[in-house]
């Protein structure tokens, strides 16, 4: 592992359930209720960039993937958290970073997970008389 | 007393579908609230029913403006992925169309910006200069726009010789010009009285929202993914990264003159150095994975995430492009300011108009329509047939 992957291991400590390098990008897994404390010591401490978040519907679970860019290294850090189908809430980072709030509704608005704590939850892009639960990223049945 | 004053959907001033909602008092903004949403094509749920190639095609149209820098984050993401080499060559001729596109995105806002403060003579002037590189554009790719340049693990044309020194011409031309145009717009007393000290963004602002290219630097802040995650040859070419520290719009109309100057500075090393070679990696099946792509389009960062489950689709295909992340900063910079301001603030981050418009001839005498949509399209048929019984 590199100086800067070890860093991140030391700096998260065990909230890091996986770290993985592939050249200049850092995969970290970590659990969903660590959230806020993972994105607050990549984006308050180590100083990285917050990019946006990715989320994609699997067969047992949802992924959300926070990316961040650590401009100083070069580097960028996507972590990964995974939610139950049954319990689609995570804790907003919008109070840490205000950049989030539009990711984070569009996120709600397209795949239905709900971000605790999110000044403003309402759709994004659609229209107001969207579908109710009817969200388009997710996969068809 | 509160008004609202609606900036969009469609608004003369906007020419993209946005609606900036503004909160006032008198003439002073108070509020703003932005909705988006009347461009989405759902291009990232089109992706998961596309081939890898086929996709390529698709980002490119996302924008009309920043028409290679989706593709080209796309290529690389697919490229990390499989772990390819890009030949060396094709590495230069990618650096030559992002910055050609870079040089034509920044004199498009500067002529639109000069448009919204009502001064048409810089907009005439610097879309009158950007138009030779758009001829150089089509020179090199066959279209002014949309140029299918990038492919998984290379390009799909060559810069042959012949048109490199008709490229390095059109360019030393264009950098007397555009020493003209900048120094007549960044010398103007008028300018300097109308865009100083409006929208100002702080560097924690900048932070907050995550904001990017020209609108960050123009806050004194040092991110550029050229420099900071080098891709293509960005590293191995000499050129400086622009910033300034007022953070208003005067700033950022500086920062993107004299980023024109350093991109024609990186097109011209990268003519001169190009090697000889392959243009393509040959690439055959993409296994599965994920790759991420980033890419300093004229705006900021556009960053593209790409899983693949091994089969020809992507399971997910996330793209973020500059402007989402730069919209929200107008939340801070329009506060307080007049109303006959607000419009210029938030043109100020150059909000990409990200839809390209059908158009039609008519004579004006008769008012007959004397090509329809249809015919135009005929029209570029034909062409693309004779380009390719030419090659």
């Amino acid at each position: 592992m590199s100086e800067r992957g070890e860093g991140l291991r030391q700096g998260l400590g065990e909230r890091i359930l996986k770290l993985r390098e592939l050249g200049s990008r850092i995969y970290i897994e970590a659990l969903s209720r660590d959230i806020k404390e993972v994105v607050r010591y990549i984006f308050q401490d180590l100083g990285a960039r917050f990019i946006t978040v990715s989320g994609m519907e699997k067969e047992k679970d949802f992924e959300l993937i926070y990316h961040f860019a650590w401009d100083r290294e070069g580097r960028v850090i996507s972590v990964r958290v995974r939610l139950d189908k049954d319990n689609l809430e995570i804790e907003t980072i919008s109070e840490i970073i205000k950049g989030a709030e539009f990711i984070e509704r569009e996120i709600y608005e397209l795949l239905g997970i709900a971000f605790k704590g999110h000044p403003n939850l309402r759709p994004l892009l659609g229209m107001e008389n969207w579908r109710e639960g009817f969200y388009p990223l997710r996969r068809n049945k | 007393m509160k008004s609202l004053i609606p900036i969009g959907p469609f608004h003369p001033l906007q020419e993209e579908p946005e609606l900036f909602l503004l909160e006032l008092e008198g003439e002073t903004v108070v509020g703003i609230d932005i909705q988006l949403g009347y461009n989405h094509r759902g291009i990232e749920k089109l992706a998961e029913f596309k081939s890898y190639e086929q996709i390529t095609f698709l980002v490119e149209r996302i924008c009309g403006i920043c028409s290679n820098s989706h593709p080209l984050a796309y290529v690389q993401a697919v490229e990390e992925i499989i772990g390819c080499e890009v030949p060396r060559r094709a590495l230069y001729i990618r650096a030559v169309i992002a910055e050609l596109e870079r040089i034509h995105s920044h004199l498009l806002w500067l002529g639109l910006a000069g448009h919204f403060l009502g001064y048409n003579t810089v907009w005439m002037w610097a879309w009158k200069y950007r138009e030779p590189v758009l001829e150089v554009l089509e020179l090199l790719t066959g279209n002014r726009n949309h140029y299918a340049m990038m492919k998984i693990g290379g390009v799909r044309r060559d810069i042959e010789r012949k048109n490199v020194e008709k490229v390095l011409k059109v360019l030393k031309d264009l950098e007397g010009k555009l020493r003209e145009l900048s120094q007549a717009i960044l010398d103007d007393p008028v300018l300097h009285l109308r865009l100083k000290g409006i929208g100002v963004l702080s560097k924690e602002d900048i932070r907050e929202y995550g904001a990017l290219g020209p609108t960050a630097r123009a806050s004194g802040v040092e991110i550029d993914v050229r420099k900071n995650h080098p891709y293509s040859v960005y590293n191995e070419v000499e050129w400086r990264m622009i910033t300034q520290e007022s953070g208003d719009v005067f700033g950022k109309v500086v920062v993107r003159c004299l980023e024109c100057f350093e991109s024609v500075k990186i097109i011209q090393q990268c003519l001169e150095k190009m090697p000889a070679g392959e243009i393509d990696a040959l690439v055959k099946e993409i296994p599965a994975g994920e790759g991420i792509g980033q890419v300093e389009a004229p705006r900021g960062e556009v960053f593209h995430y790409v899983c693949s489950d091994g089969s020809n689709q992507p399971i997910r295909h996330k793209i973020r492009a500059p402007s989402y992340m730069n919209i929200p900063t107008c939340r801070v910079s329009v506060q307080g300011a007049k109303l006959a301001d607000a419009v210029l603030i938030l043109a100020g981050i150059d909000p990409c108009y990200c839809c390209t418009e059908r158009l039609g001839v008519v004579d004006y005498r008769s008012k007959e329509w004397v090509m329809s949509g249809e015919d135009l399209v005929r029209l570029s048929q034909a062409k693309t047939e004779r380009i390719k019984r030419e090659i």
